[in-house]
């Protein structure tokens, strides 16, 4: 789908790494460039014409956020992207509000962002991280969940759709159960966000976390959504510039109201407005057809693999559009160097989820990530050079 | 160098790379490399006596190159004296980075004279574990 909209896939390329980051269409860098050709000027301090224009576009973002995942205007912050706001829910609000002993569920297809916080917040206050074991096909379900809460839990942290595995889990049920047991939910969607509808109200979350240039955005701007009364009760992890009223020589302050108070000093202007110009482009294409477009690319590629014998797949049966595998034999990164040779961007590794191994028995694999500029074209180009795998040695070296 | 030939030799030490396999032995300088552009991470050990390389081992999941290099090199290093190992390792780097080496240092190494840019930190894994563990005599 629209593919002439992307200016880089007028290059002989096929872009297949898209959990990584995407390509950008030319009415999200046009709308960038015209903040530093037309309009530059810091926001919420100037009192001239320029200034004026760009606080206008840059508050509308977040009304253009509240309308894409349903939250309230003030319960949208802006961050440098999703690890930011993984580690503002963790320092900012769980780090004042649990205890020793307090019990965290996680899993074994986390993204190192949501985990690496949790075991530093565990070795500074004394949180349990528990992780939730995987199903057989290494999906998350609400019934092992279940299996993991106690008394203790107080926190079910988890990606929407996770980055290896790309299994979907679901959500509106987990937030469901939340809300009956009492317990904080909090949601990556950084490759959710990006490709289906989000119900942030709907689904009972407590904080939803993403990214910008997983969705045809810019890098450095990412999103924190929170429920308004745990973000007035969440502490600043940046203090500075344009989020306090006063602060005196005796040590007293006060801090602006929420979500002003977390966003100290200049942020990434262009960036921010660039993000919401990517959210209207993907409004317009219809959030909804994206995944479902996403997943017949990837039941056609699985199709075409079949006959493929020494493929190892790791995720036939997730619902999204990502697809794990080796070559039987041969270390990922041969792979992905292999099909570079082909003009074929895939990525090769650990996908920062350090732990998936214990889960899968591999430390490393490929990942092709489809978003909705690829087509079936793509996919052909791909499983030609796979076929040809024999040959993969004679390529590379 | 003949394309064939250089290939030959990379896949031999490849899929069947001298000393893979660690030890129990504390007599052994240890050290683990993984490079943040590279998903190669390879652990090393390596005894010195009498100022010469005794024995270099290694375990873990790499890629062709590193994998290849790793076995290439050890093979260069067993038995020479630790003034000399510096000198090839030296050599090896200038070669990768495409700076002035000396061929007639490095043996079989030479196989990765042409080595494509994407590939550069594979081939160095061997030559930082071993600058890595003979920094530890110091």
């Amino acid at each position: 789908m629209n593919r002439e909209d992307f200016p880089l896939l007028k290059k002989d390329i096929v872009y297949l790494d898209n959990g990584a980051t995407t390509l950008k269409p030319k009415v999200v860098i046009d709308k960038m460039n015209k903040y530093y050709l037309e309009h530059t000027a810091n926001i919420h301090r100037g009192d001239y014409d320029l200034a004026t224009k760009t606080n206008e576009l840059y508050d509308n973002v977040r009304e253009i956020v509240r309308e894409f995942v349903n939250c309230d205007y003030h319960e949208v912050i802006y961050t440098s992207g999703t690890t930011m706001s993984l580690n503002m829910v963790v320092f900012g609000y769980m780090r004042k509000h649990l205890k020793k002993g307090d019990e965290v569920l996680l899993n074994k297809g986390e993204h190192a962002s949501n985990v690496l916080p949790w075991i530093k917040l565990s070795e500074e206050i004394g949180i349990v991280i528990k992780y939730v074991p995987l199903d057989k096909n290494y999906e998350l379900t609400l019934d092992n969940i279940r299996k993991c809460v106690t008394k203790k839990t107080k926190v079910i942290s988890l990606a929407h759709v996770s980055n290896v595995i790309g299994d979907v889990r679901d959500i509106k049920s987990i937030g469901k159960f939340c809300k009956e047991k009492n317990i904080l939910f909090n949601v990556d969607g950084a490759q959710s966000v990006p490709h289906m509808k989000v119900d942030f109200k709907d689904s009972n979350i407590d904080f939803l976390s993403f990214s910008g240039h997983k969705m045809c955005g810019p890098t450095g701007i990412g999103i924190l959504v929170g429920r308004k009364e745990l973000l007035e009760d969440m502490d600043p992890i940046f203090l500075g510039g344009g989020m306090n009223n006063y602060f005196e020589e005796d040590g007293s302050y006060e801090l602006k109201e929420v979500p002003t108070k977390f966003e100290a000093g200049t942020p990434p202007i262009a960036e921010v407005i660039g993000l919401g110009e990517t959210i209207k482009y993907l409004m317009n294409l219809g959030i909804d057809k994206i995944h479902k477009y996403e997943v017949e690319l990837k039941k056609y590629l699985l199709e075409q693999v079949k006959a493929i014998d020494n493929l190892i797949i790791y995720n036939k049966n997730s619902n999204s559009g990502i697809l794990a595998f080796n070559i039987d034999g041969v270390f990922a990164q041969d792979t992905a160097v292999y099909l570079n040779h082909y003009n074929i961007a895939v990525r090769a590794g650990n996908h920062c989820t350090k732990l998936l191994k214990d889960e899968i028995g591999v430390k490393n694999t490929v990942r092709v990530s489809i978003y909705f500029y690829n087509n079936k074209e793509d996919i052909d180009i791909l499983v030609k050079a796979l076929k040809n795998n024999k040959d993969i040695f004679k390529v590379i070296i | 160098m003949d394309e064939n030939f250089r290939r030959e030799i990379i896949l031999d030490n490849y899929n069947d790379p001298m000393n893979r396999g660690l030890i129990e032995d504390d007599s052994y300088l240890k050290t683990r490399t993984n490079s943040e552009s590279c998903i190669d991470d390879l652990n090393f050990m390596m005894k010195i006596e009498d100022d010469t390389i005794k024995d270099i081992r290694f375990d873990g999941e790499a890629c062709a190159i590193s994998t290849s290099a790793t076995s290439i090199m050890i093979r260069s290093l067993i038995g020479k004296k630790i003034d000399e190992v510096r000198k090839i390792l030296l050599n090896y780097q200038n070669m990768i980075n495409e700076k002035e080496y000396d061929k007639e240092l490095l043996g079989e190494l030479n196989v990765y004279d042409n080595i494509q840019p994407n590939r550069k930190n594979c081939a160095l894994i061997p030559s930082v574990a071993v600058d890595k563990m003979l920094e530890e005599l110091k």
